[in-house]
């Protein structure tokens, strides 16, 4: 890795308390795509959540100097966030509980690909013959972020938390408030839908090239 | 519930896709993570799938972060700006 080390939040929360706006700003860059990601599980539309993770802010300011870092400034943020969300979200009646899993049970791969052995009928393609940098180039980025936008939403939150994220499952479980079990289930969903996707994208690829 | 299939004897290629996330993750029960970590050593498929899904994984980790709309974060600086003690 190359550039400046990243600064730590307590680092910034540090900064942030003797008032100084660059901190402010990293951590809102830090954190503001995941904060709309945990309100999202509680409201019942993105405009919503946008709203609570505005407030939460407003509330980090109004907050920042009692916050004495008993709990991580990451805890504490994502803890504001959800208490605001829940709130909201019993405002709007929001009827559908996020912890729920949706009736979205489908297999992970087209039932056509395997024989009546349960055998796959051609193996998967070796994505790995391509370096990930020339997969990883914008245009694939692009498309997987587009997929990631048409998942069901409690599969699309748990996978931007975990793999965008770079969360671990305890600290998903804790701001969406979903079980461990559930957490594995989405997960799976999620990813198996994006590779699916991003299988089809990659033949279509080759087959134009 | 995902699993009752693995009372049968013989772990599947079909079966296999819905316990690779899982096995990546290590958390599956001990004994069926042996079991599918012993059906990869003998298939010459489903190694692939694996890597699909941790390329997957990899290029999900490689997605920027939505970029917050400037209009937000002028409303939040606005409000900072006029922060009193």
């Amino acid at each position: 890795m190359t550039g400046p080390i990243e600064s730590t939040d307590e680092d910034l929360v540090r900064r942030l308390q003797s008032r100084d706006e660059a901190a402010f700003r990293e951590l809102v860059r830090r954190y503001q795509s995941p904060l709309i990601a945990v309100a999202r599980a509680h409201v019942s539309t993105r405009a919503s959540a946008e709203e609570v993770v505005q407030e939460t802010w407003l509330g980090v300011i109004k907050g920042i100097d009692r916050f004495e870092g008993r709990s991580s400034f990451k805890t504490w943020l994502f803890r504001i966030a959800s208490n605001r969300a829940k709130t909201r979200g019993v405002k709007e009646r929001r009827s559908v509980p996020f912890s729920s899993l949706g009736d979205d049970d489908g297999p992970a791969v087209d039932p056509d690909r395997f024989d009546n052995m349960g055998m796959w009928r051609s193996a998967p393609a070796e994505w790995g013959a391509t370096p990930l940098d020339v997969l990883a180039g914008s245009e694939t980025l692009a498309f997987v972020d587009e997929t990631l936008g048409q998942l069901p939403e409690t599969q699309r939150m748990v996978v931007i938390l975990r793999d965008r994220q770079g969360w671990t499952s305890a600290e998903v479980c804790d701001a969406l408030e979903i079980t461990e079990a559930n957490q594995r289930v989405l997960l799976h969903r999620g990813r198996s839908r994006v590779r699916a996707a991003l299988e089809r994208h990659l033949e279509r690829e080759g087959a134009g090239a | 519930m995902r699993l009752p299939f693995l009372r049968d004897k013989k772990l599947m290629c079909q079966q296999m896709v819905e316990l690779i996330s899982d096995y990546i993750e290590g958390t599956l029960p001990k004994k069926i993570h042996q079991r599918v970590a012993a059906h990869l050593a003998m298939c010459d498929a489903c190694p692939g799938y694996v890597e699909q899904l941790r390329a997957t994984i990899a290029l999900t980790g490689r997605l920027r972060e939505d970029d917050i709309e400037p209009d937000m974060m002028d409303e939040l600086l606005d409000v900072f700006r006029t922060w009193e003690d």
